[in-house]
């Protein structure tokens, strides 16, 4: 939590002299328009950048996401422009699925390993435009990219302060969007990708999201992300719309079963511990792995895998009770260890304990019954549950909208 | 030319092995520790616990060797050789009682800074994501490749970690606890899966240059992570092995803080004394001013020593904290070893190489890099921008001089530690790579000690101009004063390098790792041995475990390291 | 496109492909070489450099030919001979009071007693843990930490022969395989010349002084042929020269004048290779005698391969840190204090370790050694093959002379030329009025002429990090690379340089899919 002189004005981001220090944590080119919607006046820190837990209450944050329609600010997260006449051969070598078949004006969701078949990351790629590319992840990875680039003849750099995102997401967001003035928007189909006139400027605007429902993400400049904040919040009105911080952002993530870097896997590049790695098949992203392709990182390794077997999975438990088993022990039935919960929460539409949890292979079939021992503290009094749970197929959250096109509008 | 190098060939053997003198007071303790610096504090604090009668001769009138702090200039304290703390144990912290006796270890805010020639610099900071930035301000590629360097260096600290506190296992022996201790290291190293185990062989093989090149490309970047690849070592940033002296600066913590450094409240010194205070209250006795002239040994078993006053004192156990040639060349009769020990400790390789200036300053000194930034003077600052710059340095070394443009690690700690100088005014150590043992073969002379000293403090005005007129006094130290004043043969702050030959069960030689010297009752308990120099107390302490063990006394030493 | 099935392709001629070729074909296969060079034998040849003289180009001695080779190829019978063997070695001494090596006995240079007794210890047991590399050279290197049988097979001999050592040995064993020369010889001898010749050994061909740890390993794998020095008769390229017969004898196919300019990829396999002309020859199995930078990098491209392991090729040091000069001499030189025989023998300037400690330093901020050291040899004294009656080559490696040599070599490979006969008047004053031609090779024309990236005659420089399982790098240190079919069986690859002939003995082993490739000998 930092606390913030209310007279600072927005400072553009300047990295090249040694007074960046006096800097001590980045504002978003939003700045301006959260810091009198945060009511909490606390922040959390995102890749640097002052980003708040909530503005008001998670839980009502979370509700207007599943009912309405929230803004998420996701200029913080890490942006990569990759662009040149190998860019296609350099990201098809770099992640695990056939980049061939993201089209351009289409985003991908994709997952990269390092030689030993180890996720490094999960993230999106953006196809902009014949030989460029967006590519979007939780962690930074230049060392890495660079890496790959050898070889190949391609442009690499960062552009993660140059470009301001906002996450829209909700039932009400494509009705909010229309109503701003993006002709056509409900065309869009999921994982599309559309230019915009916006003022003097162009918007792009992806129906992406990672909240599992109905959502679009706008990417601009920063100079102009005022502005568009602005005419959101003038086009939500009608509809609902409210500013959403991280805390509502996880409920929302888990209860549509995405997996996020640092919670339910280490990122390989980073991890000092032997074995405490994943492999794409072990957090359920076999689907992304493409051996038709000859080559790619971890392609031997997870040949290997294969035929071998992996160790873990990684999957969706429905929790009895109502306690939310974070950072639990999963134990089998017989009270055999076989692993632990990753990320969990309460999840208010389904009225469920849910959590994603790494459990031991064979375990985590769909189906499969455990016990999950849940410490839970109420009135300073401590107690401890064997709470019944079963692995689950199905995302806990999973309404037609979010294929629909065009959306319905509430 | 040859023959000015330094070298540990010649030893000088003041006892040809004649020494016949009446004893003139005779007592008998159980154990006799000889040198109370903090490894033999350490050793003497744990065999008084075990219920020993312990005595404890030192040779200075001031406890500490080089973990001492002395007040040279009035109402100035200096940490006068070792300044800051990484390694010290907290096992042997907490089961010494070290708190109780009042010593502090204070983390320094900052993290460190190197500046370059052309007025730029790369400095740390506490918050990580401002020292990111720093890192990308002058590499964004490197920035974010340290996330790499640093998991690769951590998987080798923490394997490394395991042994410290321990015995090293002897691989020539058959002996079941040797047999054991090498089947766990080996389990150790497969548990760390195969790529890690080639990164280790590399890491302990390559030079520092060539193993930082694999991560970085900035210079400056590079040479800020060199310098710790050859602080107290006879070695150059480009000679394979310095990588491995990086991971020896790396693997100790403050707090659970990896490769954090800290500062004892009231200077180094404050370590043994609070180490002092604990072997004292554990009934042993402390003897200053009293060098020993020589270690007893009566029919190949140790009898005790005789001291350069004359006194003689009794013990079946003499543990001897002194470098291991100190040890068996000046303070025992030749003929009471044998000559391929002799030959072997002769080759033990012990060169000096660093120097230390300390200085009262009258106010702060000012460094032009930093434009006001009062965050990066609190830490560690250093003057280089190249590994080329401190390759060098170690090439006026090897020819027998001091480094005219010498590699400095400059701290002061009168910024964390308000007891060290007067308020306003400030204690500056300046640790100083290279400075060999001798100058073009000869010995050091007064004035070629002040010239050292002016190379110094003028590499420090190039940065902070108007920085000499603060100097209040400066204590001045090349390895001469290190030999002369602490005992550390030809002043190698270390005991004895830090390199594949003279690690753990080579430590000091071969045969001779686990403490034990080859009469019996002897013992070594220096840095000499198994894991080497810096304020760790793990040498002292493995040492006592040993003679524990020998005496069939319960164990009272933590042994092992815990990490998950 | 030549339509070949199930053959197996050779990328380059040099002598570890010959070898790797004859034993395939020994073994049935259908092997063809495909060499670059109008001739065969990479860096061990022999070729004319001026009008009427001759000299072997790339490495001059021959030390570590591999006896197993040897004896299971039959090269001696068929016709590798020696115009000199177990060569002595002087280390010149500038007033002419030379000092004699020959074994372990030293004559000259006032050798005092103790030196002459150490000098029988420090052979003793240098030749004993040479002899562990020794056994370790015809070995397909060991993985750590995997669970194969094999691997643990493959270490635990060669624990056992450290085991074997005795304790004391052992001991020392452990305590020296990793440092540096120096502090070795300090420790044993006295002699300056003898110190400066002994530390030749250790640094030789790489990037090391005599003060570098890894120099005692370096010292220990060049003992490691456990011979001594000799020279082929009709200099390097003969050795060469008759691994090719012995090759095409087996049914192996050479073509020469055949540059290879990119392998052929079939999905995840190697299918062929395209010559520079456009020729495609389809193979199952490629093996490259190319260094692993050029095979990796520049003939199948790095885009073939995962990112972690093309950053390790990337990380080979293999910069070339050595100079070879060729002079064409009108007669015989004359050496201060050296008689015609004694001409003969391998002759070092290495005046003593200091001399060879500043000549590295100036090759670590990219320059060349102002005094340079060398290692020289008259082979035309024994092989009236290699010059015309009467007249002699001379041939010399030079150290050190960095492959980056911060001013560039365009210029300063003349003055460097100048400088080393200026050093060699030193010792044979006469001998700018006897030069007929000269010519210098600098890592950049090694680099060039021999195909070698970074001019490293041991394509990769020798080092414990870049040994063993770690060569090349690890991952295709068991000379299959990361690619299906793909194979290395050069220098680049466990045991490393010199003419050896073991990387491609292990490497054609490997291809066959061998367990136990030992030969009788190791």
């Amino acid at each position: 939590m930092s606390q913030i002189n209310q007279d600072d004005k927005v400072k553009p981001i300047d990295f090249s002299t040694k007074a960046h220090y006096l800097t001590k944590a980045f504002r978003s080119p939003f700045y301006s328009r959260q810091e009198p919607l945060n009511h909490l006046k606390e922040w959390g820190r995102w890749a640097d950048y002052l980003s708040p837990h909530a503005y008001t209450c998670s839980g009502i944050e979370y509700f207007a996401a599943r009912n309405a329609c929230t803004v998420f600010d996701l200029t913080p997260m890490t942006k990569y422009h990759i662009s040149g006449k190998d860019a296609l051969p350099f990201l098809n070598r770099l992640v695990t699925r056939d980049v061939s078949k993201i089209k351009p004006g289409r985003v991908g969701y994709c997952c990269w390993c390092d030689d030993a078949g180890q996720v490094i990351d999960d993230g999106t790629i953006f196809h902009l435009s014949e030989n460029t590319y967006r590519l979007c992840s939780q962690e930074r990875h230049m060392d890495w990219l660079m890496t790959n680039t050898l070889g190949f003849d391609v442009l690499l750099s960062e552009e993660t302060h140059n470009v301001a995102a906002l996450a829209l997401q909700g039932p009400t967001s494509c009705a909010t969007l229309k109503r701003m003035g993006l002709d056509g928007i409900e065309n869009m189909k999921l994982f599309d990708i559309r230019h915009f006139n916006f003022e003097d400027t162009q918007l792009m605007v992806s129906r992406t999201g990672f909240t599992g429902y109905l959502g679009y993400e706008l990417w601009i400049d920063p100079e102009h992300a005022e502005v568009l904040w602005d005419r959101l919040f003038e086009a939500g009105n009608l509809h609902g719309i409210k500013p959403m911080g991280d805390e509502a952002l996880q409920m929302l993530r888990v209860e549509a079963g995405f997996i996020q870097a640092a919670h339910d896997f280490m990122p390989a590049n980073a991890t000092i511990r032997t074995g405490h790695t994943r492999s794409p098949f072990e957090l359920g992203l076999g689907w992304l792995v493409d051996f038709k392709k000859p080559v790619f990182n971890g392609r031997r390794a997870l040949l290997e895998e294969k035929k071998r077997g992996h160790r873990y999975n990684l999957v969706k438990l429905d929790i009895d009770g109502n306690k939310p088993g974070c950072d639990s022990y999963v134990f089998t039935k017989n009270k055999k260890r076989v692993g632990t919960v990753t990320s969990a929460t309460w999840s208010p539409s389904a009225k469920a304990s849910v959590a994603l949890a790494s459990l031991e292979a064979p375990h985590g079939k769909p189906g499969e019954e455990l016990l999950v021992e849940i410490y839970y503290q109420k009135e300073l009094k401590w107690s401890r549950v064997m709470a019944k749970a079963r692995v689950v197929k199905e995302v806990f959250f999973d309404p037609p909208r979010k294929r629909q096109t065009p959306p319905a509008d509430f | 030319m040859c023959d000015s190098m330094p070298s540990s060939k010649q030893p000088q053997n003041r006892l040809a092995g004649n020494y016949t003198r009446e004893p003139e007071s005779v007592k008998k303790y159980d154990a006799i520790v000889i040198g109370a610096g903090h490894n033999g504090l350490t050793n003497a604090a744990y065999l008084a616990k075990a219920g020993l009668d312990v005595l404890m001769v030192e040779k200075n009138s001031y406890i500490g060797g080089a973990t001492a702090s002395r007040e040279l200039h009035k109402n100035w304290i200096y940490s006068n050789a070792s300044y800051v703390s990484s390694l010290l144990r907290p096992e042997v912290f907490r089961t010494l009682e070290l708190s109780r006796y009042g010593l502090q270890i204070v983390p320094y805010a900052g993290g460190n800074v190197t500046m370059s020639e052309d007025g730029n610099y790369i400095g740390s900071y506490v918050n990580p994501d401002v020292s990111r930035r720093e890192m990308a301000r002058i590499s964004p590629r490197d920035a974010n490749a340290k996330v790499r360097f640093d998991r690769d260096l951590m998987r080798q600290c923490r394997f490394i970690r395991q042994f410290m506190l321990s015995t090293a296992p002897d691989p020539t022996s058959f002996k079941p606890r040797d047999l054991m201790g090498m089947l766990q290291m080996g389990k150790a190293l497969l548990d760390l899966g195969e790529d890690v185990i080639y990164d280790m062989i590399r890491l302990y093989t390559m030079s520092i240059s060539e193993y930082l090149d694999e991560y970085f490309e900035h210079p400056l970047i590079k040479a800020a992570k060199a310098g710790s690849g050859i602080i107290g070592s006879a070695m150059g940033v480009m000679s394979p092995g310095t990588a491995y002296v990086l991971l020896h600066h790396a693997m100790g913590d403050v707090d659970g803080t990896m490769g954090a450094w800290g500062f004892a409240r009231g200077g180094t010194g404050a370590i043994a004394r609070a180490m002092k205070d604990s072997f004292e209250d554990n009934g042993g006795t402390l003897l200053t001013g009293s060098g020993v002239e020589q270690i007893l040994v009566k029919n190949g078993k140790v009898a005790g020593v005789a001291l350069e006053n004359g006194d003689e004192y009794q013990a079946d156990i003499v543990v001897s904290n002194m470098t291991l040639p100190r040890t068996f060349l000046e303070c025992m009769d030749q003929k009471d070893l044998d000559p391929e020990f002799i030959r072997r400790v002769r080759n033990f390789k012990i060169r000096g190489s660093s120097g230390k200036v300390n200085m009262a300053l009258d106010g702060l000194p000012e460094f032009t890099a930093f434009e006001g930034n009062t965050e990066l003077i609190t830490g560690d600052m250093h003057v280089i921008d190249s590994v080329e710059r401190l390759e060098i340095a170690y090439d006026d070394w090897k020819n027998g001089t001091w480094s005219k443009d010498p590699y400095l690690d400059i701290l002061i700690p009168s910024l964390t530690d308000p007891t060290m100088a007067p308020p306003g005014k400030h204690f500056m150590s300046v640790f100083v790579q290279y400075v060999p043992p001798k100058v073009n073969g000869k010995d050091w002379t007064d004035d070629q000690r002040d010239q050292f000293g002016q190379t110094v403090m003028n590499q420090i005005e190039k940065h902070a101009p108007g920085f000499k007129d603060l100097v209040l006094h400066a204590e001045i130290r090349t390895p001469r004063e290190l030999e002369n004043e602490i005992g550390l043969t030809q002043g190698n702050i270390f005991q004895g390098e830090l390199t594949m030959d003279q690690l753990l069960f080579n430590r000091p030689i071969p045969g001779y790792a686990q403490y034990r010297g080859p009469a019996k009752g002897l013992y070594m308990c220096g840095s000499s041995n198994h894991p080497g120099g810096g304020i760790m107390a793990a040498p002292g302490a493995n040492a006592a475990r040993e003679i524990l063990k020998d005496i069939r006394k319960p164990n009272t030493v933590p042994e092992g390291w815990a990490d998950d | 496109m030549t339509e070949i099935n199930n053959q197996i392709v050779i990328i380059g001629g040099g002598h570890n492909g010959l070898v790797c070729a004859s034993y395939l074909a020994k073994a049935g296969k259908q092997v063809t070489v495909l060499e670059a060079a109008g001739q065969v034998g990479g860096a061990a040849i022999t070729r004319e450099f001026a009008p009427g003289f001759k000299v072997s180009a790339g490495a001059h001695l021959l030390f570590m030919l591999d006896k197993t080779v040897c004896k299971e190829l039959s090269l001696e019978s068929a016709g590798l001979s020696f115009s000199q063997q177990n060569m002595t070695s002087t280390a010149l001494a500038e007033d002419g009071n030379h000092l004699m090596i020959a074994g372990d006995s030293l004559q000259g240079a006032n050798i005092s007693s103790a030196d002459q007794a150490a000098m029988k210890e420090y052979r003793r047991f240098m030749n004993r843990f040479a002899g562990i590399i020794n056994r370790l050279n015809n070995r397909i290197p060991p993985r750590v930490g995997t669970k194969n049988r094999s691997d643990w097979i493959g270490l635990a001999k060669t624990a056992l022969d450290v085991r074997m050592l005795g304790r004391d040995d052992m001991r020392e064993f452990l305590r020296i395989a990793g440092i540096n020369i120096y502090d070795i010889l300090q420790e044993n001898f006295e002699n300056p010349l003898l110190k400066g010749a002994l530390s030749l050994d250790g640094v030789l061909g790489t990037n090391l002084g005599p003060r570098s740890n890894n120099s005692v390993f370096c010292a220990l794998h060049r003992l490691s042929g456990l011979q001594g020095m000799a020279v082929p008769r009709g200099g390097m390229g003969a050795v060469s020269n008759t691994l090719a017969m012995v090759a095409k004898q087996h049914g192996a196919t050479i073509r020469t004048s055949a540059t290879v300019s990119r392998i052929l990829m079939d999905g995840d396999r190697v299918s062929g290779v395209e010559l520079q002309d456009g020729e495609q020859i389809t193979a199952r199995t490629v093996v490259s005698n190319a260094d692993p930078k050029k095979t990796f990098f520049d003939l199948l491209g790095a885009r073939n391969l995962e990112a972690g392991f093309a950053r390790r090729i990337q990380n080979i040091r293999m910069r070339g840190n050595v100079a070879k000069l060729h002079l064409a001499l009108d007669g015989v030189p004359d050496f201060n204090g050296l008689n015609q025989n004694q001409l003969a023998d391998r002759l070092l300037i290495a005046p003593d370790l200091d001399y060879v400690e500043r000549a590295f330093n100036h090759s670590k901020y990219g320059e060349y050694s102002v005094k340079p050291v060398a290692e020289i040899s008259i082979p035309s004294l024994h092989d009236d093959s290699l010059a015309p009656p009467g007249k002699h080559v001379l041939s010399a490696v030079v150290q050190y002379a960095p492959y980056q040599l911060k001013a560039g070599w365009s210029e300063e490979k003349a003055v460097l030329t100048d400088k080393v006969i200026d050093l060699l008047a030193a010792y044979a004053p006469g001998i700018r009025s006897q030069l007929v031609h000269k010519e210098l090779l600098t890592p950049v024309d090694i680099e060039n002429e021999f195909r070698i990236s970074g001019g490293h005659w041991h394509h990769g420089e020798l080092a414990i990090d870049q040994f063993l399982m770690l060569r090349p790098v690890p991952h295709s240190a068991q000379y299959a690379s990361p690619v299906n079919g793909l194979f290395l069986c050069g220098a680049g690859s466990h045991p490393g340089g010199g003419v050896m002939g073991s990387a491609g003995r292990n490497a054609a082993h490997a291809v066959l899919g061998a367990k136990d490739i030992e030969g009788e000998n190791s």
